[in-house]
């Protein structure tokens, strides 16, 4: 740690280039275990702590469906060990249907909130903000911390309602009331609902406390020269997520606020008409069940976006990187995420076309809704551009990022059939909706997270990962998302609705029983290669191949400037100025331009 | 005993992988890394069109595998659904070729320019024309779209017609309550605090005089083939859907807020048995809204059937008020046998009438 840099908070927070003449007089600081990786506030190391808590929720996640998957792919078949890690819940190695909805509910919740929200924004608006706008740290390193911390408790709590004698919260990921309000109607609805919301709450404390930072970070502390247009694209992405997050996340806690008064203080806010078996007919009267899904999808839909910007982001950085070739379009793709932040917040009651909405309201939602997909194009055929005439290094990186495309399209085109309402009649809630999200948003976001891994991984800690293992963890892994959700589409075009335990009863629908063992066996063999993946990950921690140059993708961005190993503070001198835009790459017939270069007199005009 | 072996296999095979792609990088140092890199791009490359090739065919032949399986082989057994399935085929058409155009795009890039060693990249940061063809251009297709889209949405939430027969669904953890209006074609007041498991599962209320002709039933519901039918929807505690895939139909189950759906039924369950040779056809309700734990068991049954039929059926259905007041039921008071048969009469004349 020779190039170990602490700065004193005035210094990380100042803006201007020339404060940091002062900090030539560095102190080496000493650190303990505990400040330097437990209560860590280098944004290096928080995006560390992010990334490794999210990888244990996505292996939670993961095989939570996996153990869901092997009661639909084989409901007839029994699995003693089972019983023995599931106990009660899992009677004569047979998964209970309590245990099948704990088990989906908490697969959703995990991964949408844990895993691709923290675990994906919370790790690249750590490491690559400060990093690639040019400031030392976060704005407040400590708010910063306080973020992880929150998020980690979070995590606790949720892991703590598994354990609950009624079970974990079992009424799906979106936890309508009235099944979430009443205990009575659900046992999942008892303690484990308690437990969820706390730790949702905590979560939003977390996502906060960072989107805040993040935002403070990109607007005030960029380096001298780094207007906002010179910003590369992942960190527009980073930027526009940040205030996605900051504006509808409230808005869930507020709903989340008025289902813990329903659910304990006797109020009537989503609850009215109710007689449930066993209890009789409950005092509540005037609520409605509907206001809470409008304040959920008000955070639910841009929650989609929060999960897909930062994707986008580091796809284009990596793809332009990789084809050595400039981003086609750069304004166009900052527009395009503009507009889609904006529409994010406007097309929240597509997910209640069939709840008795107002259909004027339905159909205004279904105009803004299929408007997504006019920036949504934009995109998609800018990086089909970026690639065209380029030179293209097929690193591990760029493969996932292509990935990405592909899964984007695939998953976003069948938007287009369920932001129509009238098709969204037949195919709402079926296995098509499924097949959607998960492509587009579960599948090509984790596409998106896998590059930015095996891109940064350099820069995190290092050490490259294994190329080979990278190249066995695409193929599988894109063959296996196709083979699992592509078929699914053709379950939602007859109808088979979601989170159904068994299927064996509805002659609709069990014709599909060939077809979701076959869904299963790939889900679990993918399931297999993420922890390749893994093992990949931790090893080369240790033991990979080392790093011997600072910029190994010869990228123009700032965090390939920093020393192989920065220490806090990232640059052991002056941050670098920045003279351009991050995309200078086979210009005027150089490889690369780094955005630290002055523009030459002879450089051509574009 | 065979859990354990599988584990050892796959960790076995998770170490050969492991060993092989650790070799693979010596291998790469030994034979510098330029070399090896670029064939390893090449390869990539390579895989990258045999992915487009094997994923397109792969395409078809799921297609080929499933479509059957799917409910179009027979097409929308509502006259509603029908605009469904031509919207979906139009949506197909639109978006099918997109996906095949820009997948191969995609690859076929990645093939192409694929890193060569004397390849000058094109300078290309952005093109005004380009970006407003593919503004414009999607802009356009989406708006047909969601005129087709939006023309069928505000047919399929109109008013239904005026001779549509009337039956009221409603939810409950885990099964489905219908209710007909009877001989007065009115159903009468309920209120949930009225509800009772035993006597009165919806809460009527027997003060409005409307409600004793009610006929209510469980799980299967009687409906008239080219007849529009209107359900109004409610549920009695969760949030249930009434979902009718063969029609093409779903809408919400919400307590306290009652939801509308209407649509006429083409074929008859008979009808449809034949049409798909499956003895064992049914239109089933399937719930489509997580309702509990036994959401996945939670099933009605449609009989379509013709009005003779029905009216037959009809006939047979005693007013659910008898249920609450065995008393005041005719047919249990002593020579009885006469009104019953009148009421009878009556139900049904007025049914047809109405019809």
């Amino acid at each position: 740690m020779s190039n170990e840099v602490v700065l004193d908070l005035h210094g990380s927070t100042s803006i201007a280039h020339d404060v940091h003449h002062g900090h030539d007089a560095h102190h080496e600081h000493h650190e303990t275990f505990i400040s330097k990786y437990v209560f860590s506030m280098d944004h290096k190391m928080i995006a560390k702590q992010f990334l490794i808590t999210g990888m244990f929720w996505a292996v939670m996640g993961g095989l939570m469906s996996v153990l869901f998957r092997l009661q639909l792919g084989y409901p007839d078949s029994t699995f003693p060990w089972l019983e023995d890690i599931l106990g009660k819940w899992a009677k004569g190695g047979h998964i209970s249907a309590e245990a099948y909805y704990a088990l989906v509910t908490t697969h959703g919740t995990v991964l949408v909130f844990f895993v691709l929200t923290a675990g994906l924004s919370g790790t690249f608006a750590n490491f690559l903000i400060p990093l690639q706008v040019g400031a030392r740290d976060m704005a407040s390193p400590m708010m910063n911390m306080l973020s992880f911390w929150f998020f980690f408790l979070a995590g606790i709590v949720m892991l703590s309602s598994i354990f609950v004698e009624t079970g974990p919260f079992s009424g799906g990921w979106t936890a309508y009331p009235p099944l979430s309000a009443l205990g009575s109607a659900s046992p999942g609805s008892k303690t484990g609902m308690d437990l969820w919301i706390v730790s949702m709450a905590l979560f939003v404390v977390s996502s906060l406390l960072g989107g805040l930072n993040y935002i403070a970070t990109v607007l005030n502390m960029r380096t001298k020269g780094m207007s906002m247009t010179r910003l590369p694209l992942t960190i527009w992405a980073l930027f526009f997520t940040a205030v996605l997050g900051v504006l509808s996340f409230p808005v869930l806690f507020s709903g989340f606020i008025l289902l813990i008064f329903d659910r304990n203080f006797g109020t009537s806010f989503y609850l009215s008409d109710i007689f449930v078996n066993g209890v009789g007919a409950l005092p509540n009267e005037g609520g409605s069940a509907i206001l809470y899904q409008h304040l959920f999808w008000f955070l639910g839909h841009p929650e989609v976006y929060i999960i897909l910007l930062p994707a986008m982001g580091m796809v284009s950085e990596i793809l332009s990187t990789n084809a050595r070739k400039p981003i086609f379009g750069y304004m166009a793709m900052i527009g395009s995420m503009f507009a889609i932040a904006i529409l994010a917040f406007l097309v929240w009651a597509h997910h209640m076309f069939v709840t008795g909405l107002n259909p004027f309201l339905g159909s205004i939602f279904v105009l803004l809704t299929l408007l997504i997909a006019v920036p949504s194009a934009i995109k998609v055929f800018n990086w089909l551009t970026t690639l065209w005439r380029g030179n293209i290094r097929f690193t591990p990186a760029m493969m996932f990022a292509i990935g990405f495309v592909s899964l984007f399209i695939s998953g976003g085109l069948t938007g287009i059939w369920l932001g129509n309402s009238a098709l969204d009649i037949h195919l709402h809630d079926t296995y098509f909706v499924i097949a959607h999200f998960h492509i587009v948003m579960g599948v090509a976001s984790m596409f998106g997270m896998f590059a930015g891994i095996y891109h940064w991984f350099p820069k995190m800690y290092g050490r490259y990962l294994n190329n080979t293992l990278g190249y066995v963890h695409f193929w599988i892994t894109i063959t296996g998302a196709y083979l699992i959700f592509w078929p699914m589409h053709y379950e939602g075009l007859a109808g088979m609705p979601r989170r159904y335990y068994d299927y064996s009863i509805w002659e609709s629908f069990k014709q599909f029983s060939d077809l979701n063992r076959f869904i299963s066996t790939v889900a679990m063999i993918v399931f297999a290669t993420q922890l390749l993946f893994l093992a990949n990950f931790f090893y080369s921690i240790f033991k990979g191949r080392k790093l011997t140059t600072k910029n190994p993708w010869d990228s123009t961005t700032l965090e390939w400037t920093t020393p192989i190993k920065p220490g806090h503070g990232n640059w052991p001198g002056e941050i670098p100025e920045v003279y351009r835009w991050a995309y200078d790459y086979g210009k005027d017939g150089r490889d690369f331009i780094s955005q630290t270069t002055p523009v030459g007199a002879d450089e051509s005009v574009h | 005993m065979t859990m354990y072996l599988v584990i050892a296999v796959v960790v076995l095979f998770f170490l050969v992988i492991f060993q092989i792609a650790k070799a693979s990088e010596y291998v790469a140092v030994l034979k510098g890394e330029k070399v090896s890199k670029l064939q390893t791009n090449k390869i990539n490359g390579f895989l990258m069109v045999v992915f487009l090739i094997v994923g397109l065919i792969g395409v078809w032949y799921c297609n080929d595998l499933l479509f059957a399986k799917t409910l179009f082989k027979f097409g929308s057994a509502s006259v509603q659904g029908e605009k469904v399935d031509s919207m979906l085929w139009v949506t197909i058409a639109v978006t099918g070729s997109v996906f095949v155009a820009t997948q191969i795009l995609l690859f076929w890039f990645a093939f192409k320019y694929q890193e060569k060693p004397d390849r000058k990249v094109f300078y290309f940061p952005h093109n005004t024309n380009l970006e407003l063809l593919w503004t414009v251009v999607p802009a356009i297709v989406l708006t047909v779209l969601v005129v087709i889209g939006l023309r069928n949405w505000f047919s399929f939430t109109s008013e239904a017609p005026s001779n549509a027969q009337v039956i009221e669904v409603t939810g409950k953890q885990f099964g489905w309550i219908f209710r007909y209006p009877g001989a007065d074609h009115e159903l009468g007041k309920k209120y949930y605090k009225n509800i009772d498991n035993a006597s009165n599962s919806l809460g009527l209320v027997w003060d409005d005089k409307m409600s004793h002709d009610d006929i209510v039933t469980e799980q299967t519901v009687y409906i008239v083939k080219d007849k529009p039918c209107k359900f109004i929807i409610g549920s009695r505690d969760v949030i249930h859907d009434v979902g009718l895939s063969q029609f093409r139909m779903k809408m919400d189950a919400v307590p306290g807020i009652p939801t509308t759906m209407w649509f006429t039924p083409k074929y008859t369950t008979k009808e449809m048995k034949e049409r798909t040779g499956n003895p064992n056809f049914a239109y089933e309700i399937s719930c489509d809204q997580m309702c509990g734990n036994g959401h996945y068991s939670m099933k009605g049954i449609i009989e379509v059937v013709t009005q003779v039929e029905y009216d037959e059926w009809i006939a047979k259905q005693k007013p659910y008020y008898f249920a609450s007041f065995p008393d005041k039921d005719p047919s249990n008071a002593p020579k009885a046998d006469s009104t019953t048969k009148k009421v009878a009469l009556v139900v049904s004349s007025s049914n047809s009438q109405k019809i």
